[in-house]
């Protein structure tokens, strides 16, 4: 066999391969989209409202980032596994399973990644000017069409660059993930479990090459996408 | 009738004032620091004072004996800024629809079509906020504050911004507004010479203490 077939059977990806890859894009998907409403509810919370315990709640959202991320996916299998509260109620009314299902794994992501898009969201609300939200009060608009209509599309470079982050986050979790979920092949494996499995492999060598190689290009394409559509909002912006 | 009676405090600065207008137009005057943008944010709703009374003619917006305070976006009162505040990322003519869908509440003083063609903003409807020059950009904020079919309309330092050429369009403006909506114009200005000509009513502030009001009798006199 020549150097060059040698190359170019290394550059094939094997079906379990696939498998994990199209799983990590639909968990990240998932993950990032589901957590999105939530974070962009609590950065506009934090950002311009007053409450008791705003600290607390603040601290909270932000623990999955300091926390080991081990620990959070062992909190996750208590709370969201079968015999967990929240597991449980939720396969009562839904259906909705979470341990050793994709699901789980998104979950993971979701909650990992939620700092991350909090933050991003909160500066992007913070930097809405107040005056403009004052101003459409005063044209009668309730809280509720002024977020709509005037915090919202003029945070959306801040929000699209969350929820990228919340993307890119949830390709890479590793942690969380194989503690809640474990590394089951067609079921929870994800580029990051299965690089993890490869490499663990004497042969995994070119499994673990060409896995790394996508997940290079999935953080370009996310980053690329990020500034392009940032790039486009300012644009407008710019009227 | 305008009636505007406020006590309030923030930090170290106090203003009290009691102000009785029965005219159209009443002009608040004097320094910066006088507390004139300060009364229009209290009338506006914007800012709540720790006490006072707040009524145009028969529309009682703030009474904190009576425990009244109105919501900002229910007083309907079109506040239009010193610096405009347009929103960013809508077309002029969207700006100027803004506040029409909640403008249904009371009888329609103000149509689409008057306010285009009395400010003159039909060339620029299709543009945003950023391609417009100062004085541009005022008369947009005028005509989005008058499509939210005001009660009242507030206007801070309308003048301030424009260059001189400008400035006797803009006066002009506010006479004509006066004369073709029957709505009561409070405006601030830090020249007393400058509103002479068309104020009803001129209220004087310092260091926030009313120091003079002088009724439309006064005001008309040369």
């Amino acid at each position: 066999m020549s150097d060059g077939a040698a190359w170019s059977e290394a550059l094939i990806f094997s079906p379990a391969e696939w498998t994990a890859i199209f799983l990590s894009l639909k968990v990240a998907t998932v993950g990032a989209l589901a957590s999105l409403p939530f974070a962009v509810g609590l950065a506009w919370l934090l950002a311009r409202r007053r409450f008791p315990g705003k600290s607390l709640v603040n601290a909270l959202a932000h623990l999955p980032l300091v926390l080991p991320p081990v620990v959070t996916g062992w909190l996750l299998l208590i709370a969201f596994g079968r015999q967990g509260i929240f597991g449980r109620a939720l396969e009562a009314c839904c259906g909705l399973t979470f341990a050793f299902h994709w699901t789980g794994a998104a979950l993971a992501a979701a909650v990992m990644g939620f700092p991350l898009m909090v933050r991003a969201i909160r500066l992007s609300i913070e930097a809405v000017d107040a005056r403009l939200e004052q101003a459409a009060q005063t044209l009668g608009a309730p809280s509720w069409y002024i977020f709509a209509t005037v915090t919202l599309p003029l945070a959306a470079p801040g929000i699209i660059a969350g929820l990228i982050l919340g993307f890119a986050k949830a390709i890479g979790e590793f942690g969380a993930t194989i503690t809640f979920v474990a590394n089951i092949p067609g079921q929870t494996q994800t580029i990051a479990t299965a690089i993890y499995s490869a490499t663990q492999d004497p042969n995994g060598a070119a499994t673990t090459w060409r896995l790394t190689g996508i997940a290079l290009a999935i953080a370009f394409v996310a980053l690329f996408v990020s500034e392009a559509l940032a790039a486009r909002v300012a644009k407008r912006d710019a009227g | 009738m305008i009636e505007i009676a406020v006590e309030h405090t923030q930090g170290d600065f106090t203003i009290a004032a009691d102000i009785r207008a029965s005219g159209r137009v009443l002009a608040l005057c004097g320094p910066s620091g006088a507390g004139k943008t300060t009364l229009l944010d209290v009338i506006a709703g914007l800012r709540r004072p720790r006490r006072g009374r707040v009524a145009v003619d028969e529309a009682v917006f703030l009474d904190t004996a009576r425990g009244i305070d109105v919501p900002a976006r229910l007083r309907r009162i079109g506040y239009v800024f010193q610096e405009a505040r347009l929103f960013p990322h809508l077309s002029v003519a969207h700006n100027l629809t803004y506040g029409a869908r909640f403008a249904s509440r009371g009888p329609k003083l103000v149509a689409f079509a008057d306010v285009v063609a009395l400010l003159g903003l039909e060339p620029l409807l299709a543009r945003g906020p950023a391609r417009l020059s100062g004085g541009e950009k005022q008369r947009v904020a005028i005509g989005r504050a008058l499509l939210s079919n005001p009660r009242v309309l507030l206007m801070d330092e309308p003048l301030n911004a424009i260059d001189d050429a400008r400035r006797q369009d803009i006066l002009h403006l506010i006479e004509t507004l006066r004369d073709a909506f029957a709505i009561p114009i409070i405006f601030v200005s830090h020249r007393v010479s400058e509103v002479e000509r068309l104020a009803s009513d001129i209220a004087e502030l310092e260091l926030g203490r009313l120091i003079a009001l002088r009724g439309p009798r006064e005001a008309e006199r040369p």
